[in-house]
């Protein structure tokens, strides 16, 4: 069967602390051996010099939407399959708020089949919490899980009547499935374009609270506390979502949560002069709230860190501020921005890896997330230290909605490999 | 740029706001207009400075007195001035927008007089034009050429901006003058104060140097001149204040309310008031203390030398 050996690696895994210079040997799309001995074992397997590389277990990305079903203009499983692979993404999570809405076991069989089909990063999917989204009626929560999905979420979609919350983790609790939330209060919400504050003021646009955010959660913390259910929060971006949060845990709730790189990596201030590629939901927060996101990172209050990718065509940001789309593109840029912690000194390369890879996979139960003997050959190549400037017209993704363009970055991607196979960086 | 040019040229390409105009700048358009005042009260009030040139009023938002006000203004100068007005439901937000802006760039207008219901429509739509671009009122941001007509009315009779204590009042919140203002008086040397209940005052607005009042006796104590602006209907019953009546009897400006400001303190509103809301008749129509027509009067000379700023620059065989 096919092997292959990667040599001259710095081998990377978060979840054993490791970290030293080694080489690993892939055989049948399974890690089969570290450090295997030169001789029968290695002998006739393709090899790869790594060049003292980092190699590390590939990117978990637990939140992209993909506009598959519905949008195909936009970003289709096969085009965000090529941007994730090249951004070093083995495993990916859809969200559900596709057209139609995935809420049905046959559109969660639907991702699955095309995941084979195009055969680069695994492809799975949330389903919808609620029917079409629409925050009323629980989906066949039992049903979906069985066929694969491996969550459930109404997306950008805050479930805001707080019986169906409460029901759909009770009755989701039954199944020991995951919830996603997205922590906003919908009525304080609405109608915002950027958080509430200096800038929205001065640009005369209507604000959101950041008191929308920490409201939702702690809601949400009292319903985790009646049902015992699982609960994840989305792409938190607040210094007090984060405090109410680090308090759940410390009161061991089955909480978790994670932020996507914009939240630590920029603030309102992008939004410059009416830029709605720096239109996000939640909005790009004040200094005070990024630096809450960096200290929850650190301390792990911060599980995981997903790319929130969102793409959006041209047609849809060159609009009027209000009128524009919310939200931006990450596959491509995860890792980069991620290793931008590292560089700054905020993170240990293992702690960043962690947030990118083995966290997402726990949380979401997934094999995947490990560099370790007997585990999927899904990994990634990277050079820690190499400075470029981030170029979306390089991007795979179908559309170029990113603040980053032109950001100059260190870290960049040589090789993902799926299963064993090489499906970015493949020839030498 | 043409060395010819006696006066010193405003510098900047469009009028999208006030923010980041230098005090040179407002002076320049303020002096300009200053010029104009004149003229436009003699019988024969033309000229033939924008002979041959186009502008277009494009309004997505409906405004019968801003657009009249460009509209004459563009024809004293003796430009050809062409209303589009696409305000109504049939315009889907945005998409058109561009759409709009390309089309009409492809007539080689001169000067675009944009007004739009969202903050930074106008902006925008200057990225995409060749020509130049004079913001008519963008959302809750910005109504530049209503702050230079204010600026210019308070200076014809207070002689000065400089020093003066000015309360801007009531809907700060959704208001593009009260921000346009705020911009130009700070920049002026002007101290700006704002008054109104706490719904309509802005979060961080103290951040634009301002101070900020919830009651009218203190907000209006010793002030030299008072800005009314106009409360929308929508926001009157329940959603902002709880009725008109309540909103009169706290923010709406009276006489008793105004005995606390300086003897000669100034009453200005953009228009249209409506009285027995946010203003009495009675202190509207005090032909010495009301500055309201004066600041229609105003708008006229401004918004002419807003358009020569802009167009003078570009070459015109025609008038030389």
């Amino acid at each position: 069967m096919s092997r292959i050996f990667l040599r001259n690696a710095r081998l990377l895994d978060p979840a054993s602390g490791l970290d030293r210079k080694g080489s690993l040997l892939v055989a049948d799309g399974k890690i089969a051996e570290l450090d295997p001995p030169l001789g029968s074992s290695t002998a006739g397997a393709k090899e790869i010099e790594c060049q003292g590389h980092c190699l590390a277990p590939g990117l978990v990305d637990m939140r992209v939407e993909l506009r598959e079903p519905g949008q195909e203009h936009v970003e289709t499983l096969e085009s965000g399959s090529a941007a994730a692979v090249a951004g070093g993404v083995t495993t990916m999570v859809a969200l559900p708020n596709t057209e139609p809405a995935i809420d049905d076991i046959a559109l969660v069989e639907f991702v699955a089949r095309r995941s084979r089909e195009i055969g680069r990063t695994h492809i799975r999917t949330y389903a919808a919490a609620t029917r079409g989204l629409n925050g009323r009626e629980i989906t066949e929560i039992g049903l979906l899980q069985a066929a694969g999905a491996v969550g459930f979420t109404d997306a950008h979609a805050a479930i805001a009547d707080a019986v169906v919350m409460r029901r759909a983790l009770s009755y989701a609790r039954t199944f020991d499935a995951l919830l996603i939330q997205h922590p906003e209060e919908p009525a304080l919400a609405a109608g915002g374009a950027l958080t509430e504050g200096e800038t929205a003021t001065r640009l005369g646009l209507p604000g959101i609270t950041p008191a929308a955010e920490v409201m939702m959660v702690e809601r949400d913390l009292r319903l985790v506390e009646i049902t015992g259910a699982r609960l994840h929060f989305a792409h938190v971006s607040t210094a007090a979502a984060i405090e109410a949060i680090r308090r759940a845990k410390a009161q061991s709730l089955p909480v978790t949560c994670d932020t996507a790189p914009a939240y630590f990596a920029l603030n309102e201030t992008a939004v410059g002069e009416y830029r709605t590629f720096a239109k996000l939901s939640p909005p790009l927060r004040v200094e005070e709230d990024r630096r809450a996101v960096v200290e929850g990172l650190k301390d792990g209050t911060i599980d995981a860190i997903a790319s929130d990718h969102s793409p959006h065509p041209a047609d849809s940001k060159r609009l009027p501020f209000t009128s524009a789309e919310a939200g931006i593109i990450g596959l491509e840029t995860l890792l980069p921005l991620t290793l931008e912690l590292v560089h700054n000194r905020h993170l240990t390369l293992l702690q960043a890896l962690k947030a990118v890879s083995q966290r997402p996979a726990e949380i979401l139960r997934l094999p995947a997330g490990r560099l370790a003997e007997g585990q999927p050959a899904d990994l990634v190549l990277f050079d820690l230290e190499r400075p470029y400037k981030i170029a979306v017209d390089e991007f795979r993704s179908k559309s170029k909605n990113s603040p980053f363009d032109g950001r100059p970055v260190q870290g960049r991607v040589l090789k993902t490999m799926v299963e064993g196979r090489l499906v970015f960086g493949g020839e030498a | 740029m043409t060395g010819t040019l006696s006066s010193p040229a405003y510098p900047h390409r469009h009028i999208l706001g006030i923010e980041g105009l230098s005090p040179d700048d407002i002076t320049l358009l303020l002096d300009k207009a200053e010029t104009y005042v004149e003229q436009n009260r003699q019988a024969d009030k033309k000229r033939s400075l924008l002979r041959g040139r186009t502008i277009i009023n494009l309004f997505f938002e409906n405004s019968t007195r801003t657009r009249t006000s460009f509209e004459v203004a563009g024809k004293r100068l003796g430009g050809d001035v062409i209303n589009m007005s696409v305000a109504g439901s049939s315009i889907k937000k945005g998409e058109t927008l561009i759409d709009t802006a390309m089309t009409l760039n492809a007539m080689h207008p001169d000067v675009l007089v944009v007004r739009h219901s969202e903050s930074g429509a106008v902006h925008l739509l200057a990225q995409k034009v060749n020509c130049a671009v004079i913001n008519a009122g963008d959302g809750a941001h910005e109504h530049p050429t209503q702050a230079l007509l204010d600026a210019l009315t308070i200076r014809r009779r207070k002689e000065r901006l400089q020093g003066l204590v000015v309360a801007i009042c009531g809907d700060i919140l959704h208001s593009r003058v009260a921000r346009s203002n705020i911009h130009l008086l700070n920049t002026m040397g002007a101290r700006v104060r704002v008054v109104a209940p706490r719904t309509l005052i802005p979060s961080a607005i103290d951040r634009m140097g301002v101070e900020v009042f919830h009651d009218m006796a203190a907000g209006l104590k010793g002030v030299d001149i008072v800005m009314m602006l106009r409360l929308q209907t929508e926001r009157m019953h329940g959603s902002f204040v709880p009725s008109t009546r309540e909103y009169f009897h706290f923010f709406g400006l009276d006489a008793k309310k105004l005995a606390v400001a300086k003897p000669d303190a100034l009453i200005m509103h953009p228009g249209p008031m409506n009285r027995g809301v946010e203003i009495d008749s009675e202190v509207a129509d005090d032909i010495d203390r009301s500055l309201i027509r004066q600041q229609v009067e105003m708008g006229v000379a401004v918004r002419m030398a807003c358009l020569e700023a802009l167009t003078r620059e570009i070459p015109n065989e025609l008038s030389l």
